[in-house]
């Protein structure tokens, strides 16, 4: 699980996403204050916190389920004040979830599949008929989704509907369904929750893997400080909403406003 | 024996006739989870529709010009086309604002909606009962009838000959297509289905389309049977014991509850009075007649008695849930 440092944060990369002096609130409870930070091409960004810190909420206001009240969001160079999830997902982001939401009743392949739903555009007369064209393009789209799933080592499970998998499997074919999309940038919600040790180690190599053979940006939340040492580029730590921290792991680390937050310092 | 199958087959493709109208409700439960109340009135809508469309009637006046009457040809791609602009019209003001509500909230509206069908249709095109002639072939099946004494309506075959093909094309889309996965990844997951790109408000329109269609199917056979009237819209609620016995998310199974609906409800209705009033001859004097009005609630009986059993029908998706 030694991931080897990446230099790429450290370079002039090129910014892929910046969020701008964002707050979010829900009637009065302020999810996420005036926070500002980016992310640059290539890199693994995590964001930490303690429960409640807005991680989750972050990442909806990326991903467009979360309208904003204030701030902007600038991705591809196209600064906006809020994403919409179609826009978002056809942009090229991409992501997983806290609880895992698969779609519970297909199959693994079939989950999986959905992944393309963006990069299919068959029209709805051949696919009624389910020939020709439409015939040519599934099977194409085929072959590019068992990829994955040699990638992602799920060859045995491909026909099981994904409600009846161990957990640590749901997660793993989330990961498939999110890469099916050929994102630029991967939004990882504790993608390791709730899993063993064997289980994450998987996991851990297969986002170094995601990062290295396809240049996938990739922003995650994860709780577990040693996967976050081990993987992230920089790291911004949010507390009851503010950004706190900002900087490579080792910063992180000794900033002492973090140490108060994990070891729950009161906050007057 | 012959009087027996003739009143199985008449069973059965009555009963494709109760399917044509299931599968549009499972159409729309499967991609959206909303239970179509209104889908039986939506088979009368569009047969109002195409009816209207054949003897040139201007909508809203109850008055015909024959010079504006369209041919056959004509007038059923454009009734399918008003079913499409009907289904963009429910997406745009009820589905859009009911995203994440409730059920019961969801059905209320589809009540709501029945009604709005229900008034409409009437202030269009008029209530009176209009006869609906595509052409279809009328009358009993006279080969059959000769060579083997049975009486079939042909009708009812070419019923049952639509079933089929709707069936086969709504079986394959949904289980092989992009948009047909797609609508399934909506009915599971809205949120996960959103994440990966997928448009809520198309294939809602998509889903309404299709069920569109198939209620124009239901109302072409209806009301070629038994002339377009109000009464149509009543089929609808057959459709229920159909859904309860097949599943609610169950193509197939709309099919086959269609067939044990018709078969048995046609069955009892004929033979359950003298076998009651057999089985107690000795004992009790039993009037056959009191069994001779059965057709008309054994379905819902049945569906009852299947509901202790099997709720999920017998095609229907087990619910399955980690906890």
């Amino acid at each position: 699980m030694n991931a080897a440092p990446n230099k790429k944060a450290n370079g002039k990369a090129e910014t892929l996403l910046s969020v701008e002096a964002v707050s979010l609130s829900f009637g009065g409870v302020k999810a996420i204050r005036d926070v500002s930070f980016d992310i640059k091409k290539g890199e693994i960004r995590a964001i930490i916190g303690p429960n409640g810190a807005g991680k989750t909420s972050m990442l909806n206001v990326i991903n467009g389920f979360y309208h904003p009240q204030e701030g902007t969001i600038t991705y591809k160079g196209k600064t906006r004040n809020q994403m919409r999830p179609h826009v978002a997902a056809s942009q090229g982001i991409a992501r997983t979830f806290q609880n895992v939401a698969l779609f519970k009743g297909m199959t693994t392949l079939d989950n999986i599949m959905s992944g393309r739903a963006l990069r299919m555009k068959c029209n709805i007369f051949w696919q009624m008929l389910y020939y020709g064209p439409a015939k040519k393009e599934e099977l194409e789209h085929r072959e590019f989704v068992e990829k994955i799933i040699d990638f992602l080592e799920i060859q045995h499970i491909r026909r099981i509907p994904v409600g009846k998998l161990p957990y640590g499997l749901q997660k793993r074919v989330e990961l498939g369904r999110a890469l099916a999309m050929e994102p630029d940038l991967l939004l990882l919600d504790e993608p390791m929750a709730g899993m063993n040790l064997e289980e994450k180690e998987d996991m851990c190599r297969f986002v170094v893997d995601v990062s290295e053979q396809y240049g996938t940006t990739i922003a995650l939340i994860e709780h577990d400080m040693g996967v976050v040492m081990d993987l992230a580029d920089r790291v911004v730590v949010l507390d009851y909403g503010r950004k706190i921290a900002d900087g490579t792991p080792k910063q992180v680390q000794n900033n002492q406003d973090v140490i108060d937050a994990y070891l729950g310092v009161s906050h007057d | 024996m012959l009087f027996v199958l003739e009143t199985v087959i008449s069973g059965a493709l009555a009963g494709i006739m109760y399917s044509l109208v299931a599968l549009g409700f499972v159409l729309i439960f499967k991609a959206s989870g909303v239970f179509n109340f209104s889908q039986g009135v939506m088979a009368l809508f569009a047969a109002l529709t195409l009816v209207g469309l054949l003897s040139g009637t201007i909508p809203f006046t109850n008055t015909d010009n024959p010079a504006l009457a369209l041919p056959v040809w004509a007038a059923i791609p454009l009734t399918i086309f008003v079913m499409f602009i009907v289904a963009v019209l429910i997406e745009k003001f009820i589905l859009r604002h009911l995203v994440n509500q409730e059920h019961i909230i969801l059905f209320m509206a589809m009540v709501g909606l029945t009604y709005v069908f229900e008034g409409v249709g009437d202030m269009m095109w008029g209530s009176d009962v209009k006869v609906l002639d595509l052409g279809l072939p009328q009358g009993a099946w006279d080969w059959l009838f000769d060579t083997h004494d049975l009486y079939v309506e042909k009708i009812e075959m070419v019923a049952a000959a639509t079933a089929a093909v709707l069936v086969t094309v709504l079986a394959v889309f949904f289980q092989k297509t992009r948009i047909g996965r797609a609508l399934r990844a909506v009915a599971d997951d809205h949120q996960a289905a959103l994440s990966v790109g997928i448009s809520l408000r198309n294939i809602w329109i998509i889903v309404w389309s299709a069920a569109g269609i198939v209620a124009l199917a239901a109302g072409v056979m209806w009301g070629a049977k038994s002339g377009v009237q109000f009464s149509l819209s009543l089929i609808a609620l057959k459709a229920l014991p159909v859904l309860i016995l097949g599943g609610f998310t169950s193509i197939p199974g709309a099919i086959v509850g269609g067939l044990i609906i018709g078969i048995g409800e046609k069955l009892v209705e004929v033979f359950s009075g003298e076998l009651i009033a057999a089985a107690f001859a000795g004992l009790i004097e039993i009037d056959p007649g009191v069994f001779s009005a059965t057709e008309n609630w054994f379905a819902y009986v049945l569906a009852l008695f299947f509901l202790m059993f099997r709720p999920q029908g017998l095609f229907g998706e087990k619910i399955i849930e980690r906890v």
